[in-house]
């Protein structure tokens, strides 16, 4: 099929002028690197819908539920996908979520802090980690993946050592009752669009409790953040300078600099941003839990550059895109809330990553040479 | 002002005790080609570097436009009009062509902090000026990685010339083409000359710098053995020239000798 239509493509090509033979759209479509999320999230979505489409996974709780498990991990996704066509990898992404979290509560709760200005704190060690991870990667030349690897230990070690320090615990609990009244809290712990589920469950559209409210009472925060941060993520990647620069950093470091782009400050800049993102995840679960854990985060890192690279992301570098980190994101978040509503034992929802992942590695491996070869 | 848009007097380039480059002397016009010439060895990846601002020269003067000028950088160099394109050509295959023309300096649009990389301008001119050279280039947005040796070659080009330079300084453009695609990239560097381009084309081969050349200048360990104009010369004189004639000669009388044993 692939083939005829390739033949009858070429016949085209020689009929007419070359100069003005416009590519067609679906082409377009084919060369894009998020093409194999897509059709993977279309797939998950049609077996979910045939093997626990009566089960109430799709009901708007249900369906709130894994979208929300999606987007926590979509938010570090998007951010280790940008780092990766940059062409680095962070490892200590889910070891920051740990070391943000103690950064809001140990603050707030030890030392009076008010909790926004422990967010503010949180951000800026974030800001700090990052730049400290760029500046390693960009200095010493080393694999991004050592430098990173080692900051995974030492911020999950001192995250434990201080907190247990400090608070004699490995938890600090107590922070839902700083939300109320705090001018930024709001930001990562409110579910907006309440009216809206109101409003649906008084028109009985959606599950009510037994008192006549709705069960899903609005949209998480990581939604919100999810959608914004795909939104600028894409819009920097293929609408700015800035998002040039990453592409020519991550696709070829000597010749990006060669005409002029700041690759360092460029690798920079993105270490930061998944030191932020982590922060951002931090924020959000610390305040719905109302508690920091030492523990939080642990393997995040991998999930979401698994996510990264299911959304088409190379592992070389220079290619990807933040659509498709999202996609990834939201195969896995819904197979992993989704297996809970089928039959089959979740323990086997930690082979379906990695076969995913497999099957992603080995089709963007094919495309890369697609897109690279001489015509 | 001089009629020579570069000059290079008695450069010299030493690392420690190693004479790179000795006393080497060039000029190039406007509008026309020099060829560089040597082998391997002769000091050609250093001269480039020294013109292009890498390397500071030890001894020497380099003039632009009658006017001394000195390069701490290839920055400096660049901000002079001196664009070198190298062998890696600096191009990504992973991007498209309009984001590799534009590279590092991509055109913006907007209102500042939310300022724009105008893709759609950056297409058309990257479309326009790949026409220009006779490249066709079906979507400007294809990745580089489609297109041949010879259309890298021109991409890499035709930046250099757009972003304003006025001494383009060619780094084995041929060296890794076939026939046509050689053909190509040296039909495109004569038109950039007859444009009002100072062309300097390093190369090893003979066959793709004789016919396009306008002067040639020999390098042969670290020295210039001269600049000869093309209507002093024959294919034949620049290639013993450049092979180290004498020792070529030696090693045919010896061949002939050994021939002439083996035969007994």
């Amino acid at each position: 099929m692939s083939e005829k239509s390739k033949s009858i493509d070429s016949k085209k090509q020689f009929s007419q002028d070359e100069r003005l033979k416009k590519v067609s759209r679906l082409k377009i479509l084919l060369n894009r690197p998020e093409l194999g999320a897509l059709g993977g999230s279309i797939l998950v979505f049609i077996f979910f819908g045939i093997v626990a489409g009566d089960t109430g996974m799709f009901s708007a709780y249900g369906t709130l539920n894994f979208l929300d498990v999606s987007a926590n991990l979509g938010i570090i996704a998007i951010a280790a996908a940008m780092l990766m066509i940059g062409g680095e990898f962070d490892l200590s992404i889910g070891s920051m979520i740990g070391f943000a979290g103690i950064c809001i509560a140990i603050p707030a709760i030890y030392w009076g802090w008010p909790l926004w200005m422990s967010i503010v704190f949180a951000f800026a060690m974030a800001v700090l980690v990052g730049y400290f991870n760029g500046i390693l990667v960009v200095r010493t030349g080393l694999p991004s993946f050592i430098v990173t690897l080692a900051m995974l230990f030492i911020l999950r070690g001192a995250t434990l050592a201080i907190t247990r320090l400090i608070t004699g615990r490995t938890q600090v609990p107590g922070l839902r009752v700083l939300i109320d009244n705090d001018p930024i809290a709001w930001m990562f712990a409110t579910d907006t669009f309440k009216w809206l589920f109101t409003w649906l469950g008084s028109m009985k559209l959606i599950e009510l409790r037994t008192d006549g409210t709705p069960l899903a009472t609005g949209i998480p925060p990581s939604v919100i953040w999810f959608v914004l941060l795909t939104i600028i993520a894409t819009w920097i990647l293929m609408k700015t300078r800035y998002g040039n620069w990453i592409f020519a950093s991550g696709g070829d470091k000597v010749g990006a600099t060669n005409v002029g782009v700041p690759v360092g400050k460029v690798k920079i800049s993105l270490f930061i941003g998944t030191a932020c993102a982590a922060t951002l995840f931090a924020c959000i679960q610390v305040l719905d839990a109302g508690s920091a854990d030492t523990m939080r985060g642990t393997l995040k890192e991998l999930e979401a550059i698994a996510a990264a690279v299911v959304g088409g992301c190379l592992l070389t570098g220079g290619y990807g895109s933040a659509i498709g980190a999202a996609f990834g994101a939201l195969i896995f978040g819904t197979v992993s809330m989704g297996i809970f509503y089928t039959d089959v034992d979740t323990d086997w929802f930690k082979v379906f990553l990695g076969a995913m992942m497999l099957i992603a590695v080995v089709f963007n491996n094919y495309i890369r040479k697609k897109v690279t070869e001489s015509k | 002002m001089s009629e020579n848009l570069i000059e290079f007097n008695g450069i010299s380039k030493f690392f420690g005790k190693v004479i790179a480059l000795k006393d080497v002397t060039m000029k190039v016009k406007k509008g026309e080609i020099m060829c560089l010439l040597g082998d391997n060895g002769a000091g050609k990846s250093t001269l480039i570097k020294t013109l292009s601002g890498v390397h500071k020269p030890d001894e020497g003067e380099i003039i632009i436009e009658g006017k001394k000028k000195i390069f701490d950088s290839p920055k400096d160099a660049l901000d002079m009009g001196i664009a070198t394109v190298y062998q890696d050509l600096a191009l990504v295959s992973l991007m498209s062509v309009t984001r590799n023309f534009f590279m590092g300096r991509e055109p913006q649009k907007g209102i500042p902090f939310f300022k724009t990389f105008d893709i759609e301008k950056a297409n058309n001119i990257a479309a326009e000026r790949m026409g220009q050279i006779g490249i066709d280039i079906r979507d400007p947005s294809q990745a580089v990685g489609t297109m041949s040796g010879g259309e890298r070659q021109c991409l890499a080009i035709s930046r250099a010339i757009y972003f304003g330079a006025k001494v383009l300084i060619l780094d084995e453009p041929t060296s890794a083409l076939g026939v046509h695609q050689a053909s190509v990239v040296l039909k495109y560097i004569v038109k950039a000359a007859s444009q009002g381009l100072a062309v300097i084309l390093i190369t090893h081969n003979v066959h793709h710098a004789f016919p396009v050349g306008n002067s040639f200048t020999v390098l042969n360990r670290g020295k210039s053995l001269g600049t000869y104009a093309k209507k002093d010369l024959t294919r034949e004189k620049l290639l013993s020239m450049m092979a180290g004639g004498e020792e070529l000669d030696k090693l045919e009388v010896e061949l002939k000798e050994m021939d002439r044993i083996s035969k007994n």
